[in-house]
């Protein structure tokens, strides 16, 4: 009876359709907001902020992003990583050459990414399926290039181009703590955000295209709006992800940085993590960034130090495999998971 | 029933529809009037659920109009016909699996629904108040349809009698002038078919909608419709009361066959 | 003239192997309605195992090696994969295969290694002349390796009777199954073939470009081939493939000077969008009819 639900009797459907209904939830998640805003810069050195906490917000971000798009209206989308370059260029040509306020060039960014997003969306409307799949690669191959050849953003061919050193009215912002809350300040209410906007007709309107499309329509959901929509937001989240991750972690734009392995990546996250779920983006995204630093420290443990391409062949392994096993077992992923243990606290320790 | 009502509805004008060399329809015109409950019957494959498909705007047709309301169907989106005013259910139950069922009534709410994403995504204020009000109208629906103990329980989780009703509900969600339901009491046994018959006639007497209906249930056909149209080879070959329609030589025949020869 | 005829013929014979690629996927959908995304990581695994094998064996048994892994490869995949994930959505065995690419990929890098190798088949880097018109010999080996595979593979899809079988298993499973067709022996099949597939793309791309990490992305490559030809036909594949790769490669000799070079990776993906979008289904796929 840990978990309980019985007992817990909403008055009103305003309290039915708060986000967190169930009390205990709503309990969880303050206290991980509490951790997340106050404790952890007591509890965490320098490394596990910029290394580890800092890119696990951001993919989750990007992961999200493209949850909206895959996962709850059902569009293959096997690209995205383009998206986050598209925010990453945009967001330091905003803020490094026309000296754009942080917040808003990372914003800006996103909605750059948004338009590119919008662009390559355009084939939904008349192709589906796997042709559809494919077609996403066009916007991986087709970002890449412009991003390379296009002078004015890049400044030649496969060339880094630096962040310059962040500032808020003249606070800098450079230590991995500031760093940390900078990320943590814009990845929390995006998250608000989108959790309430799949909560929402939009949301609705997404699942519903993604499980029938033909009879959405039929019952009045404008296809080429709601899917728009999906890559617009999809977009850019994923763009200002692109932004965050290049001002907060690398420190500097590369096309590199966002190719085609990132995009299976960020599709591995989402499969993995549960797809149409927020948590699952998050749940996703932590363990692909935490992977390799779980098989290290294991294989440690175990008296086995592995050299680094062992490691980067173990890690496919491995994030293949669990894409295949997930799939086989629980195609809902971790979220589903997590929801079904959940379940059985309910009960625990009353099995009847 | 109420036999009074003259008003047309909706108006299908020698309507063709083919694909390929198939012709799924060949020429049909008929009318629905306002408030009537029209059942649309005939063999199997013959046309019945392209026409609806039509009117829909699923199929487009090759030639021939569809007027509703004073509109011509025949150019619009399903989206853009679903807003004027017309709902329907599906042969093969096509509830989104994956959304609870209350979510697929609100579905059908969508339309109503014209919140800005924004204002959605922030949801304090204007998009907490809109989903309210259409959670209570929803909530009507449940409370009539008697659904109350599944609202939250994944649609693809459900019996197939209640998907079927669960789907009544989305459509009605809409409050649409016109309901289009294609064979809803199909796989059904007679406790569920008597359910379903009264929750069609309540809409029709209650809610004010004009229903028209693929059936093979004679029996409910009869029964429930004010005027019945027969559909054979993509074409009308009857039209009339049920009375009339029973004892039709051409529509028993449709049904039957003609007799062997000896 | 003959400049644009060289480009030309060169893209053509580029296009063909394009074509075996391409028919490799279409072979595995028609068959099992399953789009294998880990094709390109079968060929550089193939390639990867042949170098490998070279090392201890003569050429023509290095080949029987590889080409035995490869069919134990099926076998394995069929098994583990596919047979759990019969009845899901096309989608969900799509991103099966998104994941088996990942585990091959990294399997072979575990047991080979991540560093470029070169494969020496016996053919030399000397164009030949014909007409005046320069010709790599790689390419038209190539062109001829694949064009043969691809036709002994339409015969056998079209005429043999095992073909005939596999394409009734993609055109419906459970129809297939009623009239005795084994599925799981049909899917082993299919997949041993395009291993089979993958091993000859191996030899042809991985002698031209050496045995790396980029070979598997030329299975990318092929992926605009397979929706501009139609992901269930066979004649549109190749048809498809030429196209691809004649235009990429008269693109970016023509068209790229002026907009700065590397336009071939993604020229091919704009002209099957453009395709697409009049035909949606590819220029010779299935439509698929949806019903209400």
């Amino acid at each position: 009876m840990i978990y309980r639900e019985c007992g817990v009797f909403k008055a009103t459907y305003q309290e039915d359709m708060a986000i967190f209904p169930i009390p205990l939830d709503r309990w969880g998640v303050m206290v991980i907001s509490t951790i997340a805003i106050g404790g952890v810069p007591f509890l965490a050195n320098d490394y596990w902020l910029g290394s580890i906490l800092i890119p696990f917000l951001v993919f989750s971000l990007a992961a999200l992003g493209l949850n909206f798009l895959t996962g709850y209206a059902g569009q293959l989308s096997l690209g995205h990583a383009a998206f986050m370059a598209v925010g990453a260029y945009a967001s330091l040509i905003l803020y490094g050459r026309y000296g754009v306020p942080l917040i808003l060039s990372l914003l800006g960014g996103g909605l750059v990414a948004a338009g590119a997003g919008g662009i390559f969306g355009i084939p939904s409307l008349r192709i589906k399926g796997f042709y559809l799949a494919v077609s996403t690669l066009a916007a991986q191959f087709v970002i890449e290039w412009i991003l390379t050849h296009w002078k004015w953003v890049s400044g030649g061919v496969f060339g880094t181009v630096d962040a310059p050193p962040m500032k808020i009215w003249g606070w800098v912002i450079d230590t991995p703590l500031k760093k940390y809350y900078l990320v943590l300040s814009i990845v929390i209410p995006l998250t608000i955000f989108g959790k309430n906007l799949v909560r929402g007709p939009l949301g609705r309107a997404w699942m519903a295209i993604r499980d029938m499309d033909i009879a959405a329509e039929i019952i009045g959901i404008s296809l080429f709006r709601n899917k728009l929509m999906a890559f617009l937001i999809s977009a850019f989240y994923t763009g200002v992800a692109g932004g965050l991750i290049t001002f907060a972690y690398y420190g500097a734009a590369n096309i590199e940085a966002f190719n085609i392995m990132v995009s299976f990546h960020l599709l591995g996250m989402v499969i993995i993590g549960g797809m149409g779920s927020v948590l699952g983006s998050f749940l996703g995204a932590g363990f692909i960034t935490l992977l390799p630093i779980f098989i290290n420290q294991f294989a440690r443990g175990l008296g086995m130090p592995l050299k680094t391409d062992l490691l980067a062949c173990l890690d496919l392994i491995i994030f293949g495999g669990l894409i295949i096993i997930f799939l086989i077992i629980e195609p809902f992923g971790l979220a589903r998971l997590w929801q079904t243990l959940k379940e059985k606290l309910r009960l625990w320790p009353f099995p009847y | 029933m109420n036999n009074n009502k003259k008003e047309v509805l909706l108006q299908v004008q020698d309507v063709h529809v083919d694909f390929g060399i198939l012709k799924a329809l060949n020429g049909v015109s008929l009318e629905i009037q306002k408030g009537e409950i029209l059942a649309i019957i005939g063999p199997n494959g013959a046309g019945k659920t392209s026409l609806v498909n039509a009117i829909n705007g699923f199929y487009h047709p090759s030639r021939g109009h569809i007027f509703f309301a004073g509109q011509d169907l025949t150019k619009l989106r399903p989206h853009q016909i679903a807003a004027l005013g017309i709902a329907r259910t599906f042969q093969n139950v096509a509830l989104f699996k994956g959304m609870t069922v209350l979510d697929n009534l609100m579905v059908g709410r969508n339309l109503k629904m014209n919140s800005l994403f924004i204002s959605q995504g922030i949801y304090w204020g204007l998009a907490q108040k809109e989903e309210i009000r259409h959670r209570e109208a929803v909530e009507r629906i449940i409370d009539w349809l008697e659904i109350e103990h599944i609202r939250k329980v994944p649609a693809g989780m459900l019996p197939y009698g209640l998907q079927k009703r669960v789907e009544l509900g989305r459509a009605l969600a809409a409050e649409p002038q016109l309901l289009l339901l294609d064979e809803p009491m199909a796989g059904m046994n007679l406790e569920e078919k008597e359910d379903i018959v009264r929750f069609i006639l309540d809409a029709n007497e209650e809610l004010g909608v004009t229903i028209a209906l693929i059936e093979h249930d004679m029996g409910v056909v009869m029964d429930i419709s004010d005027r019945v149209i027969v559909l054979d080879y993509g074409e009308k070959i009857a039209e009339g009361t049920p009375q009339e329609i029973r004892y039709n030589e051409r529509v028993i025949k449709a049904y039957l066959g003609s007799p062997a020869r000896r | 003239m003959l400049f644009l005829g060289e480009v030309f013929i060169g893209g053509l014979l580029v296009g063909v192997m394009y074509s075996l690629i391409a028919l490799g996927f279409v072979l595995i959908y028609k068959a099992s309605g399953v789009f294998n995304f880990a094709q390109g990581d079968m060929t550089l695994l193939a390639a990867l195992a042949l170098v490998g094998f070279l090392n201890i064996f003569p050429l023509w048994l290095a080949i029987l090696a590889t080409l035995l892994m490869m069919i134990g490869l099926a076998l394995v995949v069929e098994a583990i994969i596919l047979r759990p994930l019969v009845a899901r959505p096309p989608l969900v065995l799509f991103m099966a295969t998104i994941g088996l690419g990942f585990l091959l990929q990294g399997i072979g890098q575990g047991i080979w290694g991540t560093d470029p190798k070169g494969l020496q088949i016996g053919l030399s880097d000397i164009p030949f002349e014909i007409k005046g018109l320069l010709i790599s010999q790689f390419d038209l080996a190539g062109a001829v390796l694949s064009g043969s595979l691809v036709l002994i593979l339409v015969w056998f899809f079209q005429k043999s009777k095992t073909g005939r079988a596999l394409r009734a298993v993609s055109d419906d499973h459970e129809a297939a199954l009623s009239v005795g067709i084994p599925l799981r022996k049909a899917w082993a099949i299919t997949w041993a073939i395009a291993g089979i597939v993958a091993l000859v793309a191996g030899i042809m791309w991985g002698s031209r470009l050496g045995v790396q990490f980029s070979l598997s992305l030329i299975a990318l490559k092929a992926l605009p081939v397979l929706i501009l030809g139609g992901v269930d036909s066979i004649p549109g594949a190749i048809i498809a493939g030429l196209i691809v790769g004649a235009a990429e490669n008269l693109a970016e000799v023509f068209l790229g000077p002026y907009v700065g070079g590397g336009i071939q990776t993604f020229f091919p993906y704009l002209l099957a969008l453009f395709v697409l979008w009049f035909k949606p289904y590819g220029m010779y796929g299935r439509e698929i009819i949806e019903r209400v």
